[in-house]
């Protein structure tokens, strides 16, 4: 059977609709690196070198805080066996500018990542978006661009 | 025109050797697990060395040796390390061309900067902290007619120093020199994307340096970076980087209780205000320049101008203006001295700044200029090169808030200056920031409102040492580039001395 995409469950009080999933390719790393390393969990990087990226750490590495998002709770588990949760991360600040986008987490080949149990194996995870179609944060200043520029972004529409 | 020669080809400034070990010790050692990763050139795609893959045993091997020189190390004069510092970089001004084509070449980076930036920079920095610590007084003070207190620095012992990969031999030495002008032995892991620039460095000046003072060991942050950053035998841990791993090392240091300068991701905003475009002179000239300058270094920089907010009265002329600039940027061999915009330093970068342009894309941002990977064909094109991108949005899109490290920017308008420092400000990062004014009292007062380390007023991305470099906010903790950094290299250690032969009188 083909690995599947795995969505996560929702997390954030209040929510309904989920906001991150793997790829197939994706599940399939973790999956590996669980056997390696144990437990596993994600924290969205913010900028810099190697950041805007998702961190992959042994679960409980990183000390979350109430400065952190959980956006959801993957079970990277096949369907009857034990459960596999890897949360998912990201500090408050960061959700703050996110929080209107759904994140697919990808891989692609590559050469680093801060502390990422991933980089070893010459691959990177990388985060792909989408606009959230019935999330509302997102609301841009009414004041965009400038007057006669094209239509303003109408950001809550899917693409 | 001069195209340097490629490495492995004739007459190449640069010779790589096909295998490099970590230095420990003042000499080569294999690494313990007898593993090695190859290390890809961004100019071309392609590997050209084996790199040693560093473990916690070879940090084990390299804190054993800085251990050992520390001591001694930490007790010679300031002179006689000020002479070490001045020796580093004579050899390293007496080897620009090769250290540059070496960087170019790990990096991808175009090398008319690597000549005229990054390695002149570096040497000068060794000289700047030689005069630094040279001139560095302790302080005392006489609290009444018997009792003075004394203060000396001291430094710390063993310091870690993680490098990233966007100025692999600069931010090496941005660390390197304060560390070493202040006394303490180092040891130092260089970011995997780049991880043998700075051991051509240390082949160079390794034996300037008294053995173990300095030791790299490379490898994976999970396999080398970790185990350096969370030892119990290192007094300090200097990490550039994203937020992330920024914020874990914090953890390390906070579970070892020590001192951690950490230096993060930036979102600067580079503000023009009306007054730039009411002549087009020369300054007009220089403020188009300042705009396109998000490309410097194919926009790998921290405080790379990543947002520009142009004043609506000149947004459509000055914009216009700016597109045509940046659309003449000549992209091409990094070793060719005429290319202006080198090669992303990795394919995980390159694709992330794709997916970036995704989502500019998809949350409605209009695509002014690029947009695309650029195939530079030949030798090239499997490379990692992007085009000059310019897009137009306003601050709530992730485009302006997210930093993209790569030549990606994002223009929006402002109307006034409460405007233009409330969009400068409405990001979580504070590290760099750029105000263009002919009203001196305007770029004044923006460059003190901005909340970020940095504000170059009328210019961008100097990098003169004395210069103090750091963030506010998400930025980072700590200050580089200044003898500031002297105090994140250093204990104060207070002698209190009682002149009095009288007794306190308590017992």
């Amino acid at each position: 059977m083909s690995t599947p995409t795995i969505t996560a469950s929702v997390t954030i009080t209040g929510e309904t609709i989920p906001r991150v999933e793997l790829t197939p390719v994706a599940v399939d790393l973790l999956r590996s690196l669980w056997e390696e390393h144990g437990p596993l969990m994600f924290h969205q990087s913010g900028g810099c070198c190697d950041g805007s990226s998702p961190m992959l750490f042994m679960a409980g590495e990183f000390i979350t805080s109430d400065q952190d998002v959980r956006l959801g709770q993957f079970d990277l588990a096949p369907p009857g066996e034990p459960g596999q949760p890897l949360d998912f991360w990201m500090s408050a600040e960061q959700f703050n500018y996110w929080s209107h986008t759904f994140i697919t987490v990808d891989v692609v080949p590559g050469r680093g990542s801060g502390f990422s149990a991933e980089a070893p194996r010459g691959v990177r995870f990388l985060i792909r978006s989408e606009l959230m179609t019935t999330m509302t944060p997102f609301a841009g200043p009414t004041d965009t661009v400038e007057a006669d520029a094209a239509d303003s972004p109408a950001p809550v529409v899917a693409s | 025109m001069t195209v340097y020669a490629a490495p492995g080809t004739p007459g190449s400034k640069v010779t790589f050797k096909s295998r490099y070990e970590n230095w420990i010790g003042g000499e080569w050692v294999a690494p313990v697990k007898g593993q090695y990763f190859e290390d890809i050139t961004p100019v071309t795609g392609k590997p050209f060395a084996e790199v040693a893959r560093g473990t916690a045993e070879d940090i084990e091997l390299a804190l054993d040796a800085a251990h050992k020189a520390a001591p001694a190390w930490g007790k010679t004069s300031a002179t006689e390390r000020a002479a070490v510092l001045n020796r580093i970089a004579d050899v390293i001004d007496a080897n620009t061309e090769m250290l540059a084509v070496a960087e170019t070449w790990d990096n991808g980076k175009a090398v008319r900067e690597t000549i005229n930036a990054d390695i002149p920079l570096a040497a000068d920095h060794f000289r700047y902290f030689a005069s630094a610590i040279r001139a560095q007084d302790g302080d005392h003070a006489q609290l009444d007619g018997d009792t003075v207190s004394y203060q000396f620095h001291e430094p710390l012992g063993v310091v870690g120093q993680i490098i990233p990969w966007n100025f692999p031999i600069l931010m090496a030495v941005w660390k390197l020199a304060p560390a070493l002008a202040a006394g303490n032995a180092i040891v130092l892991k260089p970011a995997e994307q780049t991880p043998v620039s700075i051991l051509v460095l240390m082949e160079l000046i390794g034996d300037i340096l008294p053995p173990g003072v300095v030791n790299v060991v490379n490898g994976f942050g999970l396999e080398a970076g970790k185990p350096l950053a969370s030892s119990n035998r290192i007094r300090k841990i200097a990490f550039t980087g994203e937020t992330t791993t920024g914020r874990l090392i914090l953890q390390y240091a906070s579970a070892n209780i020590i001192p951690s300068t950490v230096e993060l991701g930036g979102k600067s905003p580079n503000i023009f205000f009306s007054d730039v475009a009411q002549e087009k002179d020369a300054f007009y000239d220089k403020a188009q320049e300042g705009f396109v300058l998000f490309a410097f270094n194919q926009g790998e920089v921290c405080t790379a101008p990543s947002r520009a907010l142009l004043q609506k009265p000149i947004y459509d002329s000055f914009l216009g203006d700016a597109v045509t600039r940046a659309s003449k940027i000549i992209q091409g061999n990094p070793l060719d001295t005429d290319t202006q915009m080198g090669a992303q330093a990795s394919n995980d970068q390159l694709e992330k700044i794709l997916s970036y342009i995704d989502i500019g894309t998809k949350e409605g941002a209009r695509l002014a200029l690029g947009g695309e990977r650029a195939d530079l064909g030949g030798d090239l094109t499997d490379g990692y090169y992007v085009q000059p991108t310019i897009f137009e949005g306003h601050n709530k899109m992730r485009l302006f808030q997210e930093e993209i490290f790569g030549p990606v920017l994002a223009v929006t308008s402002f109307t006034d200056y409460d405007d233009a420092i409330s969009i400068a400000n409405d990001t979580i990062y504070g590290l760099g920031a750029g105000v263009w004014s002919r009203n001196g009292n305007v770029a004044y007062r923006a460059g003190r409102d901005i909340q970020a380390g940095r504000v170059w007023v009328n210019n961008y991305h100097a990098y003169p040492a004395g210069a103090a470099f750091g963030g506010y906010k998400s930025s980072g903790i700590g200050r580089e580039n200044n003898k500031l950094a002297l105090g994140h290299y250093q204990q104060t250690k207070n002698l209190l001395v009682s002149y009095s032969e009288n007794k306190l009188g308590f017992f």
